[in-house]
């Protein structure tokens, strides 16, 4: 009989600053069981999981453990009631060692003096109870990344966790070592333990879990039995569209090859190799849509393409020359534009107004000599306020206060306008409102209309086969598959090459 | 340069890197825990005028030093607040509150003694000189090590023990926990306003110390700008330790040797304002040399990997 | 959509209450300490008005702060926080000088060289620790403060060891007749620097919110990355901001010694770049305000140096009033209640408008 172990009621979560994470969730977990949670990248997975171990104040709403209400002020009441959490982002200290880092806040003392001997002593034994193997005396700075996961998991056992919050745990994992997981998960699955798996990987929650949950723009959308359902289902859950996309593409010929990619390489500063010898082409006037497990090197690929990031080496040349060895500023004279996947990061200064950001691409075009040309940037922002619909009080006001929808469509209407022949946009639509995503889509559409070539890197499958003339699919580093006819693509077709498990043969891929 | 086999030249090296030693540990300490201590200057500043006060009035040595550990580690604690709880910008109100002590200091010791420049008037107590008892018997190590105030001892044991404690106790490994990770010290439970209270209540101490040496040491009064940017160059040694206590004592017996050759030149008749410069000059110097070395490393690293 | 600009009322209401609340400290001092407190108070809060000399003093002393303030907008607007600016500043005064006694020339002429040097002099002096962090990762806050120490030391030594008026044994000789900026109105020291004082906050005007360069340097500062992408060089920006701020500070040092002095007698170092922080937080960063609050900051310090003279109460009280307002005004939580609860309704307000439509 499925025991209820933990439930949320209506829970709201807004951060200083306005924004608006979690709204309303409603959820339970059985005891013992290994429940996902599932949702696109800013659905609000994370924030939840923050409010549950206290780590986030909760805005509103109540939480239960065991049927009873809590309230967990810190981290520390949240471990006190058995629930542990292994973040993301690994919480260790580097300097530590890996003893010192899992006894750390409750160490047992000589004196005034830790006691190593015995830190290392009970390191060792926790690491050999629940066999997850960890070097007691080494640096945490100097570990692997999967041992580091292993000690944070170590670290809830050691602390009396019996509910166990893992979030996206195998972002940062080789395929051997999440098995390796997986198999030590079921095993705690068996020994009593409850697990809360949060993953965008469907086919992950598929193998491991018993039910899931739904989140979607900060809401929880449904609670299912994982064995009832489809990984296509799940994913039109998580992306919510009921209407398929479907729009009115006019058919095309395309013109030659203009952006070469040759033999492009990267390797990134843990030692990956993100890009491996990657070869593609983009033909005149069409779309593009770049598909791939997140990881898997399409972001470095296309930051490569934009100047953001430099290439070990290879080429991508264009119009003549080889975008590698340019600046950003020479790549947007060159006509490339750039509509980056993080808008708070890098797509956008949050704190300065709306005007600012959408002039800043184009400081050289709206002035004369040295002097800012007033008349043409005001027509300029009203224009792009207008033709992209951006909802704004007012175009003094800082960009942070906008619906993270109207602060995509300002970046796109940024992009769009800058006079580019080549237009990279990468997860245009993530944690977008389904109106503003429309509206985006209609856009790239236009684009493609007014003969501009545009390449779309998305996780979002029906957006890439709503809007790409050819698919090209990213599998460690390198295309695994070519789709040129999109129409009969199916969605599972594209999981099966995201997933390494289909590949084209060279001659199909040497004409990416 | 026969300079560097007079004894006395290296006597005073180590009375010169005293303060900066102090300086050095509080910024040390407060920095590991993740809190920069900018307000270094004015804990000193107002440390070294509130023990000539404290002894001046009272007559007793022990008042004097509790003024100025006091008013030194509240100083530093307002600044902590300030910077935890109220958000300000740390540089920002660092230099506000080194900018109201100095003033401040001044207001004060004109207020109670109407002298504007120095507290002539005040007849301060003073931290005693020691000799130790067998070394300075040894040849040449003897006129070195002992006979120094003993606050400059004081100072050395410090060191060391920060060292220990930052490695071998559960306290020091909190305080390095919240300085590397502040998340990673919550989710365990550790409470990271208050840790770093903690540290900043023992970097304000460690200032006082190194401010009262200056009025209460050597010299025996307090003059208005005494403390003469060496709460400043604590941020370079500090920087220069990389974290480590045991470095930060190099790097401030570095000034101090800097600082002792211009005391070395100032009795040659080389004009003072020339020779003041020397202290600075090395500390940038050595300072600018380290970041370099620094930079080149993490590249040769990043390279590596 | 709405096209009046938005009125920042919520920066408004937190300087002005920096403001009230160090006075009433401040008031508070003197209070403790003065014999006659009202009096003292009176002369701090009126004394600047009392005699024309006092008054044209405040204007006298603005000069120097609104350069000052002006090259700390600028250096810091790039999110770097160099103090270098004080050295500029200090040294430029030290080649004024040299200038005006080493080298005589005619009228006009000589003003012109002596400010163009001085602003040079402050650029170069501006850069050098931008440039340093850049080859070696040295933080700018501190190798600038080092640089201040050096630089006093040096340029005070090279007046002492060139121009030392034997006399006298701390000023330097007399400067040539035609090394001085003039005066405006008799009975006071206002000299013509008031005009170019003038100038340099209208260029300063034009240059951080009408150029291109201005735009770009605000959102460097704002945030480097997103300027790094939108293709804005980011190390010529700050490079310029910080030669700008230098030569604005240089320019500073030389007008106020040809126009306030007639030998040099910076013996100890001088602190209006340290104001100049405070300054610039009072103007909340703009331009236009930094003749203001320049003019603020320097009335109370010439009411303070009124007040001083009665005997009690020491003119260093503003520094402790100067600290606090600027501990308020950068401390983000200061009077935080008021803008998160409107913050939260916003979001909750946006939320229910965007469930609606969809």
């Amino acid at each position: 009989m499925a025991e209820e172990i933990l439930r949320v009621e209506d829970l709201t979560k807004i951060y200083p600053g306005g924004v608006l994470a979690n709204y309303n969730i409603n959820f339970s977990v059985n005891q013992g069981e290994i429940h996902a949670l599932v949702g696109e990248n800013g659905a609000g997975k994370s924030t939840l999981m923050k409010m549950l171990f206290g780590i986030e104040e909760i805005t509103s709403g109540k939480v239960f453990l065991h049927g009873k209400e809590v309230h967990f002020g810190s981290s520390k009441d949240a471990i006190a009631h058995g629930i542990g959490m292994v973040h993301q982002h690994m919480m260790l200290a580097p300097s530590l060692t890996v003893a010192e880092n899992l006894v750390l806040g409750i160490e047992k003392k000589k004196g005034l003096f830790l006691d190593k001997k015995k830190a290392i002593e009970e390191t060792e034994a926790i690491s050999k109870k629940y066999n997850l193997h960890v070097d007691a005396g080494k640096r945490v700075r100097d570990i692997s990344i999967g041992m580091k996961q292993k000690l944070e998991i170590l670290k809830t056992m050691y602390r009396g966790a019996r509910i166990i919050i893992l979030d996206e745990p195998t972002a940062v994992l080789a395929p051997q070592e999440t098995e390796e997981l997986f198999e030590q998960l079921l095993n705690l699955k068996k020994e009593g333990y409850t697990i809360l798996f949060i993953s965008h990987k469907l086919h992950e929650v598929k193998y491991l879990c018993d039910r899931l949950t739904v989140l979607k723009d900060g809401r929880s959308i449904q609670t299912c039995e994982v064995a009832d359902v489809t990984p296509e289902e799940i994913s039109r859950l998580m992306v919510g569209r009921d209407v398929k996309l479907e729009y009115d593409k006019a058919k095309k010929e395309f013109g030659e090859r203009i952006l070469r990619v040759e033999h492009l390489n990267y390797t990134d500063k843990f030692g990956s190799r993100k890009v491996n010898d990657l070869s593609f082409s983009l033909r005149e006037g069409e779309v593009l849509g770049i598909a791939g497990i997140e990881g898997n090197g399409q972001k470095e690929a296309v930051e490569i393409l934009t100047g953001n990031r430099k290439a070990e080496s290879g080429s991508v040349i264009y119009k003549g020359e080889n975008l590698c060895e340019k600046s950003i500023a020479e790549n947007r004279a060159s006509g490339i534009s750039h509509v980056p996947e993080d808008r708070h990061l890098d797509g956008s200064a949050p704190e300065m107004s709306v005007r600012d950001n959408l002039i800043a691409a184009s400081l050289g075009r709206l002035s004369k000599k040295a002097i800012l040309d007033t008349a043409a940037i005001e027509e300029y922002c009203a224009s792009c306020v207008r033709d992209f619909k951006v909802k704004t009080a007012s175009l003094d006001i800082s960009i942070k206060s906008l619906s993270g929808g109207n602060i995509q469509k300002a970046i796109v209407a940024r992009e769009f306008t800058a006079g580019a022949d080549v237009i990279v946009l990468n997860q245009p639509t993530r944690g977008v409102d389904v109106g503003a995503m429309e509206f985006i889509h209609k856009k790239i559409l236009e684009m493609r209309e007014e003969k501009k070539s545009l390449i779309l890197v998305s996780a979002d499958l029906a957006e890439l086969k709503a809007l790409s003339d050819r698919i090209i699919v990213f599998h460690q580093g390198r295309i695994a598959g070519v789709l040129s006819d999109v129409p009969i693509v199916t969605e599972e077709e594209l999981g099966l090459y995201m997933l390494g498990l289909k590949h084209d043969p060279e001659e199909i891929l040497k004409e990416a | 340069m026969n300079f560097l086999t007079n004894l006395d030249f290296w006597f005073t090296t180590l009375r010169c890197t005293t303060p900066v030693l102090f300086a050095t540990m509080a910024a040390l300490i407060a920095s590991r825990s993740g809190m920069l201590n900018l307000g270094l200057e004015g804990a000193m500043t107002i440390a070294a005028l509130c023990g000539v006060l404290g002894s001046g009035f009272t007559g007793s040595l022990l008042a004097g030093a509790l003024c100025g550990l006091l008013a030194g580690t509240a100083f530093t604690m307002l600044l902590a607040y300030f910077v935890q709880h109220l958000k300000a910008n740390r540089v920002v109100s660092g230099v506000a509150l080194n900018l109201a002590a100095s003033g401040g200091s001044v207001f004060c010791l004109y207020s109670i003694t109407g002298d504007k420049n120095a507290s002539n008037s005040l007849a301060s107590a003073a931290f005693p000189a020691f000799e130790i008892p067998v070394l300075k018997e040894i040849p040449g190590i003897g006129d070195i090590i002992s006979g120094h105030n003993c606050l400059t001892y004081v100072a050395f044991i410090v060191t060391i023990l920060i060292f220990i404690v930052l490695n071998k106790t559960a306290f020091g490994i909190h305080i390095r926990a919240v300085g590397e990770s502040e998340e990673a010290a919550r989710s365990v439970g550790i409470n990271v306003e208050k840790t770093r209270y903690q540290a900043m209540l023992l970097s304000g101490l460690l200032a006082s110390l190194g401010g009262m040496y200056l009025s209460m040491g050597y010299i025996n009064r307090f003059t208005a700008g005494m403390v003469a940017g060496r709460g400043y160059i604590a941020l370079a040694t500090n920087a220069m330790a990389a974290g480590n206590a045991l470095m930060g004592m190099v790097s401030s017996i570095l000034y101090g040797f800097g600082s002792g050759i211009s005391i070395y030149l100032q009795n040659n008749n080389v004009d003072p304002y020339l020779i003041t410069m020397i202290p600075y000059v090395s500390i940038i110097v050595f300072y600018v040399l380290f970041s370099f070395y620094y930079k080149v490393k993490q590249q040769g690293e990043d390279s590596l990997s | 959509m709405n096209k009046k600009k938005r009125f920042d009322w919520y920066g408004v209401i937190r300087v002005t209450a920096s403001i009230l609340i160090s006075l009433v400290i401040a008031a508070i001092i003197i209070f403790a300490v003065a014999d006659d407190p009202a009096t003292a108070l009176h002369k701090f809060l009126l004394g600047p008005f009392s005699t024309k000399r006092n008054f044209f003093n405040v204007i006298e002393t603005m000069i120097p702060l609104v350069f000052c303030g002006l090259a700390i907008n600028v250096m810091h607007k790039s999110g770097l926080f160099s103090m270098v600016a004080d050295s500029s500043f200090y040294f430029a005064g030290v080649v004024a000088a040299s200038l005006a006694i080493a080298c005589p020339m005619p009228n006009i002429a000589h003003q012109l060289v002596i400010l163009a040097a001085a602003t040079a002099v402050g650029g170069v002096i501006g850069v050098i620790p931008v440039l340093i962090k850049k080859k070696t990762g040295a933080n700018e806050l501190v190798i600038s403060l080092m640089m201040n120490y050096i630089f006093f030391n040096f340029g005070y030594w090279l007046i002492r060891n060139c121009f030392l008026d034997a006399s006298n044994g701390s000023f330097s000789i007399n400067f040539a007749p035609t090394a001085s900026l003039g005066k405006l109105l008799k009975g006071t020291n206002t000299h013509f620097g008031l005009f170019i004082m003038a100038a340099a906050v209208i260029f300063m005007w034009i240059l951080m919110d009408k150029s291109k360069f201005g735009r770009a340097l605000q959102i460097t500062g704002a945030n480097e990355n997103f300027a790094r992408y939108a293709g804005i060089r980011i190390g010529g920006v700050v490079l310029g901001s910080q030669l700008i701020g230098g030569m604005l500070a240089g320019l500073g040092g030389g007008v106020e010694m040809i126009g306030m002095y007639k030998k040099f007698q910076w013996i100890t170092a001088q602190t209006y770049v340290w104001d100049g922080i405070l300054i610039n937080l009072l103007a909340g960063t703009k331009p236009l305000m930094i003749p203001v609050s320049a003019f603020f900051i320097s009335y109370i310090r010439i009411g303070a140096l009124v007040m001083s003279r009665g005997g009690d109460v020491d003119s260093e009280i503003v520094s402790i009033i100067q600290g606090i307002m600027i501990m308020l005004i950068a401390s983000e939580r200061f009077l935080y209640r008021l803008k998160k609860n409107k913050e939260e309704k916003e979001a909750l307000q946006n939320q229910a408008a965007e469930a609606v439509e969809a």
